[in-house]
């Protein structure tokens, strides 16, 4: 059976600790823009922790909200690109084609969620960053859009390995880099087709919910909002 | 005061003959703002749009409001010129020309700009639906898509439009010149000798352009507003952005008209030509559109602020009372405020009051389109990405670039075509004789209809 790849996020449980940005830039091979560049805006991260102040002292309460690609089933982001760099693959991802993309950045203006980033300039990394970039995944050049995958390396790995082994993918055998880095396990990655999964049980549980959902979306991030 | 073909012939061509060092040294002044551009460009091509002020989440500003500042200026011309053609406004005569030069420059400035707006402008060719050998076309869902393939028709039919009637222009030029340039505009006026077969041709071709051009024009400006209107960013998901482009284009188009007929009055002194009357009634046309525009922003801004959606409110009250307040309220004194009163009072409405009142609704469109795109990127939904964005050295260079090459387009042309059609305005002399000179080939045929028009100074 086709896979849903999902992800759940657990507001209850995040501490807004950016262990799963750190994760991210290290496995996706996202370049630090640096202060000059962060300041004007340019900081591209394909998971952030937004955070937002509630209350007026003393009674303020400081609330962490991760965001990534939701991976939208009704992704707005896709019909406006003009020449196919942005599709939705059969396993509902959100894919992003780099040597397709001319850089209009239509996509980016068109997410709601703002979680699509362009490359301003060539990538740089500091050396010895430079050393550890990840050979699966590809390094952007300047004038294209990149944004969240889901690790899709890590699924096509997983996907490869459990096929040669003839058998079916286990739930919570892979992670994407932010879930497998979530010490307080806030992120919850898997198949939402397997009605067994973590996932599945989290995303139809009576706390769940979407960010922007009023949108019609569609996202395939879930988020089970804070209780108190 | 009537002239004879022979004077107005003469009149209209010389500045094709002589120029004045003004001239070449406004041409010098113009190339040079094009060359700044270029070189801007070549080093945005090599370092990436990171010159640029962009960040996340604005990524269009500066460009993109410049592309639809440009397509807006370029609805002046050609769906002007058609309809007062279609309605046989006899007025019209030495207006159209200039107008329908405007069009074909502006979208060719507005058909440059997204490609150098794009991240990897040497891949622009991605959009074009060429046979390739992956089997990739272009997204036929995207707007970018349809802006592609409307700019390029509105380009094709409006300059075939601008070409038609310089035909017997070109033959007149032919006939009155030597050398090189009788042999370059005998190629370009197609074998015209000027018989009744070839004028009842011309007047067919350019009946059914200008019947055509019109809805295409229309379509050019909602397509472009379909940029906005079909994402779901704050303030530009509306239904009203279709409409509310074109009149607003018109309404630039217009102003814009009015200047660069009132330079060409001034520098090339066609005082005689291009009248306090033609100033008048396309003061009137403005007019319209500024109670239209007016009409048009505040349907828009009552329905939003009466729907109160928190989102849209946030691009709402940043427009109408924070950061951008003083832009807005510019715009609209710029386009209301000071442009209705001299237009609407006859005493105020003449060649200079038309001047100021276009002068400001040029300056009040460009941040109009400024104001529709940047605010709402700025402030969509999640508060924790809002932006901030401020534009840099290059994109004003651009931007002083792109009205360089408008200028320089434009003074080329006039170097090169008589900037009011000839032909036109001697067909329009009352009582003009059917055959004008014997030493032109241009003639008008008797029962055409088009020799019963006056030209309005003459009557």
């Amino acid at each position: 059976m086709a896979h849903k790849w999902a992800m759940v996020v657990d507001l209850d449980r995040c501490t807004g600790c950016e262990a799963c940005v750190v994760a991210c830039h290290a496995e996706n091979n996202i370049p630090t823009a640096g202060d000059d560049q962060a300041a004007r805006g340019r900081a591209n991260h394909w998971i952030r922790v937004e955070s937002y102040w509630e209350g007026e002292y003393p009674d303020a309460r400081l609330r962490f909200q991760p965001v990534m690609c939701q991976q939208c089933d009704d992704a707005p982001c896709e019909p406006v690109c003009p020449v196919f760099a942005t599709y939705h693959t059969a396993e509902g991802l959100n894919a992003q084609v780099y040597n397709r993309c001319v850089g209009t950045r239509f996509c980016a203006n068109a997410c709601p969620y703002t979680v699509r980033f362009f490359n301003f300039y060539n990538p740089v990394w500091d050396k010895p960053l430079n050393l550890q970039l990840n050979p699966d995944v590809s390094v952007r050049s300047v004038g294209i859009m990149e944004k969240c995958t889901f690790c899709v390396q890590r699924i096509r790995a997983a996907e490869v390995q459990a096929e040669g082994e003839k058998r079916d993918l286990k739930d919570g055998e892979f992670n994407p880099a932010c879930v497998q880095s979530c010490s307080p396990k806030a992120l919850v990655f898997g198949d939402l087709n397997d009605p067994n999964s973590e996932v599945s049980r989290l995303a139809n549980s009576n706390r769940s919910t979407k960010l922007l959902g009023e949108l019609g979306t569609l996202p395939n991030v879930t988020y089970l909002p804070r209780g108190v | 005061m009537k002239k004879t073909p022979e004077q107005i012939q003469q009149d209209l061509l010389r500045p094709m003959f002589h120029s004045s060092a003004r001239y070449w040294v406004a041409v010098a002044l113009a190339s040079c703002l094009v060359l700044a551009g270029a070189c801007t460009f070549l080093y945005q091509v090599y370092t990436g749009i990171g010159i640029w002020g962009l960040d996340s989440p604005v990524f269009w500003a500066f460009d993109i409001t410049n592309f639809v500042f440009w397509i807006g200026i370029s609805h002046a011309g050609t769906l002007i010129s058609a309809i007062l053609r279609l309605a046989n406004a006899t007025w019209r005569r030495p207006v159209t020309r200039c107008a329908e030069a405007i069009t074909v420059f502006a979208v060719s400035i507005g058909a440059i700009i997204p490609v150098c707006h794009i991240g990897r402008p040497w891949l622009a060719y991605y959009l074009i639906p060429y046979p390739s050998e992956r089997h990739i076309w272009p997204n036929f869902r995207s707007p970018l898509a349809w802006d592609f393939f409307a700019i390029i028709t509105y380009l094709t039919g409006s300059t075939t439009f601008l070409l038609l009637p310089m035909i017997p222009d070109w033959a007149a030029v032919r006939d009155t010149s030597t050398g090189l340039r009788k042999r370059i505009y005998g190629i370009l006026c197609l074998g015209w000798r000027g018989t009744p077969r070839q004028w009842h041709r011309l007047e067919t071709a350019m009946h059914v352009m200008a019947i055509v051009i019109v809805p295409v024009a229309v379509s050019v400006h909602t397509i472009v507003s379909w940029d906005f209107a079909m994402t779901p960013v704050p303030m530009w998901r509306s239904t009203i952005f279709g409409p509310y482009f074109v009149v607003g284009a018109i309404f630039s188009g217009i102003a814009a008209l009015i200047l660069a007929m009132a330079l060409l009055r001034k520098f090339l002194h066609l005082e005689e030509y291009l009248q306090p009357i033609h100033f008048q009634n396309l003061g009137k046309l403005l007019l319209t559109m500024s109670a239209l525009w007016f009409y048009f922003t505040f349907a828009e801004r009552l329905t939003t602020w009466y729907a109160n959606e928190p989102s849209e409110m946030a691009v709402f009250w940043t427009t109408i009372r924070q950061n951008f307040a003083p832009l807005f309220w510019t715009m609209v004194v710029c386009n209301f405020i000071i442009p209705v009163p001299i237009l609407a009072i006859r005493k105020l409405r003449t060649i200079t009051g038309t001047c100021i009142a276009s002068a400001t609704i040029v300056v009040g469109m460009w941040i109009e389109r400024f104001l529709i795109i940047v605010p709402a990127l700025e402030h969509k939904y999640l508060p924790y990405t809002y932006g901030h964005y401020r534009p840099t050295w290059a994109e004003i260079t651009l931007m002083a670039s792109s009205f360089g090459f408008m200028v320089l387009l434009y003074l080329l042309f006039a170097k090169f075509v008589p900037v009011i059609s000839v032909w036109e305005l001697k067909a329009g002399l009352h009582g003009a004789p059917a055959t004008p000179h014997a030493s032109t080939v241009i003639s008008v045929p008797v029962g055409s209809g088009i020799e019963d028009n006056p030209l309005p100074g003459d009557v």
